[in-house]
């Protein structure tokens, strides 16, 4: 009795403090989580928190100072402007063309790596597809610059059967997203479709079906998801460039618009930062509904 | 039940977010006054510096691309010279436009900036740059004397900057694709010229852009009565934005780089535009077939030209102050300044860096001696509601003209 009393009073502090976490789990995976729910909370949502806040904001036009008393004029300008209307629908108009674009391209790749391919050629492919990724985004936009140029080998290539590349400006702009965000679109429709099991596949086909009905009935809906999957990528990442618009377009997007007003009129910025915020939400509404996080 | 038991922290999570809501909604307003002090009228900020001390150790700068060059290939190099006698380290940071120039002035981590015309006064206005004591800056004596006391580099009769080099904005061709050698702006403005280069016209993006459109007009429509490009009333200003609207479905490229529009020219994208000297002897020295106004027009097509006419200020933050004033004094001295003018290719501030030339008769192709040259270019400077003449208000100020900038580019 006095040896085991003697013991707890030897208790060190650190195992005295270990103490008060037994037999409260919730306490445990509490304190386990708050640093990096601090981070996620403070520097993620603390900024968006910020960005909103100061989207209601003016600027004093005489002397540029932020005037920080809430107000929707950012918000009427940017409903109100054409111009504005037509920037951010430029930009979604070229996000679903992209998504759409590398859908079309990546499922057929996908089919092959995950249904038709040996494993060491799967492998081979999977590697082949995130290699891309290991280049400096910036080197890849930069390198179309020169393969879309007056005098670049797209325009060398198309020239004897009397056809001219595009010229700067949103088809350029489609192009370089559809090629950067290929990857972000092939690896989930490729574990999708891994998921799909083989049998399914020999049983619609026992059953007499056409290849292309078992593909519409069974291969499709059962990858839909995966692809609505994919499309959050691409579709997010393109709304939300600024390089590749910079770089191969003369038309605005709404990443530009953001990085010109930044000088002048932060609150704007600000205001004009929360359309892709606000269109990718919905987007993920729409996906949701679409089944896309249900093996997340 | 395990359903049950997820509830609850989910639930602890929204209160934690929700609390560091209302936490940084109150942060945010208390941080209210804090940027709207500093006087009520006038501008500036800080204290001229009474008495040069030592040096800090480094200077940090903002400047246009050719201003501050340490060596690496064929580039000059006058800054390790003044790094060995001063030893000031120099950091530089280049950047692109005026707007740029401002937003990183007004981080408070710069020391001092190369700004022109369309950067000083609104710097001023902030509270961002200091007056320049320029009895501190003994070669300041020999600048002509046509650049002191402007309008952009001294405010309220106290001079703010250092004057570092004028120059005009070129129009530049590529001769194989534009024939004949246009001498107009009309070839890149007039939408039934410039059609004919249509996706290869390269623009400056930024909003003083406007003024070579107004320029344009100036010469070509009288009856607008623009007198000074950057001084617009309403009829003026909504001309030049529909001119440079119909321009902009010529235009291949809104430019903010000078290595963007270097590699563009190179690469045949960009056939005509407006550009800066920087670019165009970069382009020369690697023998592509470019060509701009000759130095029989000035160096400027018939209409005149837009321009800059450039001061080194002193932030009102500066913590190397003593290295900054060193470096004001080393750019104006008469061979570094000689040095500068003839890489970057505009005329020189020091009347003395024209006997320090590698081209003998570089000031006078440069029209440094001239001031009757420099009336037909007209230096970027920030459009302002009150027009400096009779003092009327029905000016397009810098807002409208940014406004106006966004919607050309469409």
């Amino acid at each position: 009795m006095a040896a085991t009393d003697s013991v707890a009073v030897k208790r060190s502090a650190g195992r005295r403090f270990a103490g008060l976490f037994y037999g409260r789990p919730r306490l445990q995976i509490g304190s386990l989580l708050a640093a990096p729910m601090a981070w996620l909370v403070i520097l993620y949502l603390g900024s968006l928190v910020i960005l909103l806040i100061t989207a209601f904001w003016t600027v004093d036009p005489l002397s540029g100072s932020v005037i920080k008393e809430l107000s929707w004029t950012n918000f009427e300008e940017l409903v109100n402007v054409p111009v504005y209307r037509e920037i951010i629908w430029r930009t979604v108009r070229t996000a679903l063309l992209v998504t759409l674009t590398d859908a079309v391209i990546a499922f057929p790749i996908a089919f092959y790596m995950a249904k038709v391919a040996g494993r060491k050629s799967k492998a081979a492919l999977v590697v082949a597809v995130l290699m891309p990724l290991w280049a400096s985004y910036l080197v890849k936009i930069i390198a179309w610059r020169a393969i879309l140029a007056e005098h670049g080998v797209l325009n060398w290539a198309l020239h004897p059967i009397g056809l001219h590349g595009p010229d700067n400006g949103v088809t350029s702009v489609w192009l370089v997203m559809s090629y950067l965000w290929l990857p972000y679109m092939i690896l989930p429709i490729f574990a999708g479709l891994e998921r799909i099991p083989d049998s399914l596949i020999a049983a619609s086909e026992d059953l007499g079906a056409h290849p292309f009905t078992t593909f519409r009935k069974v291969i499709l809906p059962l990858a839909f998801p995966a692809v609505v999957a994919g499309s959050i990528f691409t579709f997010s990442l393109t709304l939300g460039d600024y390089l590749a618009p910079k770089l191969v377009s003369n038309e605005q997007f709404i990443g530009t618009a953001i990085f010109d007003s930044i000088t002048n009129n932060q609150p704007f910025a600000a205001a004009l930062a929360l359309v892709p915020i606000v269109v990718v939400i919905a987007y993920l509404g729409v996906a949701r509904k679409l089944g896309a996080f249900e093996h997340v | 039940m395990s359903r049950h038991k997820g509830g609850t922290p989910v639930r602890a999570a929204w209160f934690v977010v929700a609390g560091l809501v209302a936490f940084m909604v109150v942060l945010a307003g208390c941080g209210g006054g804090s940027s709207s002090s500093g006087g009520s009228s006038g501008g500036g900020g800080g204290e001229e510096l009474q008495k040069l001390g030592k040096g800090e150790g480094q200077v940090n700068l903002i400047s246009w691309a050719g201003y501050v060059e340490a060596g690496g290939g064929e580039n000059p190099d006058w800054v390790t010279p003044f790094e060995e006698e001063t030893g000031c380290k120099v950091n530089d940071k280049v950047a692109g436009t005026s707007d740029e120039m401002v937003k990183l002035m007004e981080t408070g981590q710069y020391d001092g900036v190369s700004a022109s015309g369309n950067a000083t006064a609104r710097l001023w206005a902030a509270h961002e740059v200091a007056p320049v004591n320029t009895a501190l800056v003994p070669n300041y004596k020999t600048v002509f004397a046509d650049l002191k006391d402007q309008p952009y580099n001294t405010f309220e009769g106290v001079p703010y900057g250092i004057p570092h080099g004028r120059g005009a904005n070129l129009l530049m061709w590529n001769k194989e694709d534009v024939t004949p050698a246009p001498s107009s702006w009309e070839v890149t403005l007039n939408p039934e010229v410039a059609s004919k280069y249509k996706g290869h016209i390269t623009q400056y993006d930024d909003p003083m852009s406007i003024a070579e459109g107004a320029l344009y007009l100036k010469a070509h429509e009288p009856k607008l009565g623009i007198e000074n490009p950057y001084e617009l009333n309403e009829e003026q200003f909504n001309a030049a934005v529909e001119l440079m609207k119909e321009q902009a479905p010529n235009v291949g490229e809104y430019w903010s780089s000078a290595e963007q529009q270097i590699e563009g020219f190179a690469n045949g994208s960009n056939q005509v535009g407006t550009t800066w000297q920087y670019q165009y002897f970069a382009l020369k020295g690697e023998n592509e077939p470019v060509e701009a106004s000759p130095a029989s027009q000035g160096f400027v097509p018939e209409e005149g030209a837009t321009g800059w006419s450039d001061t080194w200020m002193i932030s009102s933050h500066a913590k190397h102050p003593n290295c900054m004033y060193m470096w004001m004094n080393w750019i104006i001295s008469p061979k570094v300044n000689a040095e500068v003018a003839e890489w970057f290719g505009e005329a020189p501030a020091q009347e003395l860096a024209c006997k320090e030339t590698e081209n003998p008769n570089f000031c006078t192709e440069y029209h440094a001696e001239e001031p009757a040259f420099w009336k037909n270019v007209y230096y970027w400077e920030t459009p302002l509601a009150e027009c400096s003449e009779g003092g009327e208000t029905d000016c397009m100020d810098y807002n409208d003209w940014v406004r106006a900038w966004t919607e050309i580019k469409g």
